[in-house]
């Protein structure tokens, strides 16, 4: 059988900015951390000489040694428990979920011990905890996790999901800089999209966390979301375009805590709002965004707030089985249309 | 270590002759060993039990000793003066009878190692330096408490004196400490650390993640393993099967020790060796402290879960303080008088610590809103106005 993965920047050092991928822009920021501060490393499983499942850390190691790209047990507790321990000797660690839906076993000292730290005795938790989420690659129902909604209600850790490179690069950076626990959420389908390809800027910028960006301008109605459903909606609002609906975009970038003021904005602007996301609806942050709405924006609305998430079932294996599982654009498709007609 | 004391020194195989032809990539882990030099012994010619007359402490250290142990007990009872006056919000916690586990093990770290203790680890927070007005003051919910009274009794930290106190979930401080010894190695700081745990503690998983990690990662953790009979009101035989919790440490391919945890100069020579050992790469060592748990699980509990009479024994034949009180007279490290002006010194300090304790404020309400993230970044949770415009 043939082997032909293409190895991005094996054990070379890579550029500042240029032309990426959205897993090589992740990989840029944390390098480029690693060498401006010397008290940021990388724990996790396999994270070495292999480079991470996904290669995130691959070249790491040959960098700054193992002292620096730590391979653990398999041991989510481990991992989650020694980056909180390093972090009150003021070291800043990158720990690294083979998949994200491994954090269920890191749960307990993510949400008692990261989360609650610095409110209990002023010892913030400076660490990201990172890792591939996201369903769509027929990975089934314990590899495909999209985990935000478990930590919405912990005070105490804030959480990011890019979909761009740009802001993949940016907000790696900033969680990196930031003094309180930082859950990074990297969509495992957008690591080698070429969709995502773009060229990045070569100085040291960071995105900001807790800023959204309007995704598509639009006048008609909003859609909410984040991750890889931005492009489901983007596909959507290219489509609505051609029916003269002009749909805005806001991607959420942060999760914990939500820019408000954007959402707001946005609602204010168009008058009415679709929330979209790929974890299943009940519980879902849909309904924290809706309700903050229904408070703050009330008069502003012309129609209900209505939410497309996956179905309330664990992430199905067979394509026809995820595919139902999954909102896909012909779901966003028909939502937004009713939701304008209303 | 004291090659003569091995528990079981089991010959595996030597496999010599069967050169293998691939590298290895570590050093080969070490051989397995218990050691018991100092694991509890029957009194001779029932003779009253006294502490270890093996021991390179001085005079003065000794007396020191006992001062942290009298601390220690004196702090807990008047915890629960204050807890029947109802000024204590939570429960109290005691250690009667195990004290010296934690007050020996704990002194002989170096200043700059680090302890995480357990609930019934008071001695070792007092050892590290925090004083008793602080404890005072976290239990009784006050805004002078070091966490401002947003958590309970030992639940905080102070990293400069290298105390990170423990939460509720049991075994998570494992980890965590393993973490700071990690960042230590990085920092090229020469520290040890202790992380307390009991016969209950060491059936979460989060014990056996982070002292298996520390161990493949070779780092100086001391796992002091208190075994006070009850978790709760849970025996240790519904806890694990093994009879002593040392023999846990073959799992980790680790060193472990028992010691006679009511002897408080054998947890400290003990102990001491353990960090030696630690200190100089050896890598991870568990101490199993024989003891026992003389109080309920918090004051609230009746016990009743205790066989009768067992409490007895335990007080009249095996109390840390008339064990180490005994021994101090026989060895002449102290005359009665002297052990009598040390303790009438803590009390007097208890006195003061607890008068500024109930002298601070309770927290200003608001206060619960702050410190949830670093206060740059995120502004405080103020309970928000419903349908204000």
């Amino acid at each position: 059988m043939s082997t032909a993965i293409k190895k991005e920047h094996k054990s070379a050092r890579p550029e500042r900015g240029g032309v990426v991928t959205f897993v090589e822009a992740i990989r840029q920021g944390i390098w480029e951390e690693m060498e401006r501060d010397p008290t940021v490393f990388v724990l996790g499983e396999d994270v070495g000489v292999y480079g991470g499942a996904f290669k995130v850390t691959d070249g790491l190691i040959d960098e700054f040694g193992k002292e620096r790209v730590v391979d653990t047990p398999i041991s989510e507790g481990a991992i989650v428990g020694a980056a909180c321990g390093a972090a009150l000797m003021g070291m800043r660690p990158v720990a690294e979920f083979q998949f994200i839906d491994f954090i269920s076993a890191g749960f307990d000292l993510l949400t008692n011990y990261a989360a609650k730290c610095r409110y209990r005795w002023g010892a913030g938790i400076a660490a990201v905890f990172r890792g591939p989420c996201g369903s769509g690659l027929r990975t089934g129902p314990f590899h495909s996790l999209n985990p935000e909604a478990f930590f919405m209600n912990t005070a105490g850790l804030k959480m990011v999901e890019p979909s761009t490179a740009y802001d993949a690069k940016g907000l790696i950076k900033a969680a990196i800089r930031d003094p309180d626990p930082v859950l990074y959420f990297e969509h495992k389908k957008l690591y080698r999209l070429p969709r995502l390809r773009e060229e990045i800027p070569s100085d040291d910028y960071i995105v900001e966390i807790g800023q959204a960006r309007t995704a598509r301008e639009g006048r008609d109605l909003t859609i909410i979301t984040f991750g890889t459903m931005v492009l489901t909606a983007l596909d959507a609002a290219e489509e609505l375009e051609k029916e003269g609906l002009d749909v805005e975009i806001i991607d959420l970038r942060t999760l914990a805590p939500l820019d408000k003021p954007a959402i707001l904005a946005s609602v204010k602007k168009t008058n009415k709002v679709l929330v979209l996301h790929e974890a299943s609806r009940t519980g879902g942050i849909g309904g924290e965004i809706a309700a903050t709405i229904g408070e703050e924006a009330f008069e502003w609305l012309d129609a209900p707030v209505v939410r497309v998430a996956s179905i309330d079932t664990p992430v199905p294996y067979s394509p026809p089985l995820e595919d139902y599982y999954l909102p896909q654009t012909k779901d966003v498709l028909e939502a937004v249309r009713r939701l304008a007609a209303y | 270590m004291d090659q003569d004391t091995q528990r079981r020194p089991e010959k595996q195989p030597s496999g010599k002759g069967e050169r293998r032809n691939f590298r290895r990539r570590r050093p080969p882990v070490h051989e397995v060993r218990i050691f018991t030099k100092y694991a509890p012994r029957k009194p001779v010619d029932g003779r009253r039990l006294s502490c270890t007359n093996d021991t390179t402490l001085k005079t003065e250290q000794l007396l020191e000793l006992y001062r942290y142990l009298k601390l220690t007990r004196l702090v807990e009872e008047r915890l629960v003066n204050l807890y029947r006056q109802t000024k204590i919000v939570g429960g109290v916690f005691r250690s009667l009878g195990q004290e010296a586990t934690a007050v020996g093990s704990a002194y002989a770290l170096r200043p700059q190692d680090f302890v995480t203790p357990l609930i019934r680890d008071l001695g070792a927070v007092l050892v590290k330096g925090i004083r008793p007005r602080e404890i005072f003051a976290q239990y009784m919910a006050k805004a002078w408490g070091p966490s401002g009274g947003r958590d309970l009794n030992i639940h905080f930290g102070d990293v400069n004196k290298g105390f990170i106190g423990p939460i509720s979930h049991l075994g998570d401080m494992i980890p965590v400490m393993t973490g700071v010894l990690l960042a230590a190695g990085m920092q090229k700081k020469p520290i040890v650390a202790i992380a307390y745990i009991g016969d209950g503690g060491m059936s979460t998983g989060a014990f056996h993640e982070g002292l298996n990690f520390a161990a493949v990662q070779r780092l100086p953790l001391i796992v002091v393993a208190e075994y006070n009979h009850y978790a709760y009101s849970t025996p240790t035989s519904l806890q694990t099967l093994v009879r002593d919790l040392a023999e846990k440490a073959a799992g980790y391919g680790i060193p472990a020790h028992i010691v006679d945890g009511n002897d408080i100069v054998a947890c400290y020579e003990v102990t001491k060796r353990a960090a030696e050992y630690a200190r100089r790469g050896g890598g991870a060592v568990l101490i199993e402290a024989k003891t026992y748990r003389r109080k309920g699980h918090a004051e609230h509990d009746d016990q009743r879960y205790v066989p009768p009479g067992e409490i007895e024994w335990w007080e009249q034949h095996n109390d840390p303080i008339d064990r180490y009180e005994r021994y101090l007279l026989e060895c002449s490290a102290a005359t009665k008088e002297k052990l009598a002006q040390i303790t009438a010194d803590v009390a007097r300090e208890i006195e003061e610590d607890c008068a500024w304790a109930e002298s601070s404020p309770m927290p200003d309400p608001e206060q619960a809103a702050y410190g949830v993230f670093d206060s740059n970044n995120v502004p405080p949770a103020l309970r928000p106005k419903v349908l204000e415009r």
